[in-house]
């Protein structure tokens, strides 16, 4: 298997490197200390396998994963064991490493690698049914207390690196989540997702255009994929 | 603090290949004062966010050189840090002093 290692640090790339070596079917192609560097190797090459580290300053390896048209087999290192739920909303994720990284476990990756059973099965990528709107409340954590708030009540929720931030009515709250972990909790027939960044409640805007919505005085990019969804949605004269 | 830095899981991934392993120290040698220089800078600057990102990659190093519970202080000084929260500060340092040592005697 033809593979490559993204890692923004040279001790974690040294250390793939020299699993990888232990392996006789793996052949590391090329490593990139970011994930640009990869992209643009990918527009000409191809490979099996790719390690691929989550926290990488600029452009995550989420945000690497979603530029790829078709993605070989990934197998995610990092040190951060959150987001190992965002990991399997992805097919094309086969494991999911915690570093440091121990042969044996190494190992274990490879073996599901080299499978074509992945570790995530595909029905993880269909919707997960949403909550109905008659429930009213969610709960989120700031500063280690649990601060309840009324759904309908919000406008917006943008997507800020590790955080959200939720704008309501009356206040704003960033919270360590990601758009899709809130997504989950909130009532498909009020909220859209309109943009990579943005899920907004729908019934709080005020106009459109083109490739905007203004909900109270903020102006929410649309994206052009999601448009034909946020029309669907709107009750048009 | 009664955890000491040691080469335990280093050895283990060298399998014997001294070349590994002098290799891999002499790049910890050289990335992990960036790192600690950068994530000091960010963290005098109050910078949290972006020391919290530092202290993410330094967390890998308190790792492989042997910390079990020190690593669970990093863990839990990156959440405090993205929270604003610097409790946890003098307790990182000595981690990170005792890695400095060690380093010198390696």
């Amino acid at each position: 298997m033809n593979c490559i290692i993204i890692d923004d640090e040279e001790t974690a790339r040294a250390i793939i490197q020299q699993l990888c070596s232990q392996v006789e079917e793996l052949n590391v192609i090329e490593e990139f200390p970011n994930a640009i560097q990869a992209i643009k190797f990918l527009n000409n090459s191809t490979v099996d396998l790719i390690f691929l580290d989550i926290h990488m300053p600029d452009f995550t390896g989420f945000d690497f994963i979603q530029t790829l048209k078709n993605p070989p087999k990934i197998i995610l290192t990092t040190s951060d064991k959150n987001f190992a739920l965002e990991a399997f909303e992805y097919d094309c994720i086969v494991d999911y490493l915690v570093k440091p990284i121990t042969l044996p476990r190494f190992l274990k990756a490879i073996q599901k690698a080299k499978s074509k059973e992945t570790t995530i099965s595909k029905t993880s990528t269909e919707k997960v049914p949403r909550i109905s709107s008659g429930e009213n409340d969610l709960y989120i954590n700031i500063d280690r207390r649990l601060i309840k708030i009324d759904i309908p009540t919000i406008n917006i929720i943008e997507a800020k690196g590790d955080y959200i931030l939720i704008k309501t009515e009356s206040q704003n709250y960033t919270v360590h989540s990601t758009l899709k972990k809130i997504e989950e909790k909130l009532p498909d027939d009020l909220f859209l997702k309109v943009h990579r960044s943005y899920v907004i409640n729908i019934k709080k805007i005020i106009d459109i255009e083109d490739n905007s919505v203004l909900i109270e005085k903020d102006v929410i990019p649309v994206s052009r994929s999601n448009r034909p969804e946020l029309m669907k949605r709107l009750n048009l004269l | 603090m009664t955890e000491t830095p040691n080469l335990i899981y280093i050895k283990e991934l060298a399998a014997g290949s001294d070349t590994f392993e002098q290799k891999l120290i002499s790049i910890i040698k050289r990335e992990f004062p960036e790192e600690k220089k950068e994530f000091l800078t960010n963290y005098k600057s109050k910078s949290f966010t972006k020391a919290a990102e530092n202290v993410h990659k330094l967390k890998h190093k308190i790792g492989m050189l042997g910390f079990e519970s020190g690593y669970q202080v990093a863990i839990d000084f990156e959440e405090g840090l993205k929270e604003n929260n610097p409790a946890l500060f003098a307790e990182f340092m000595l981690i990170l002093e005792s890695i400095e040592n060690f380093l010198k005697t390696i």
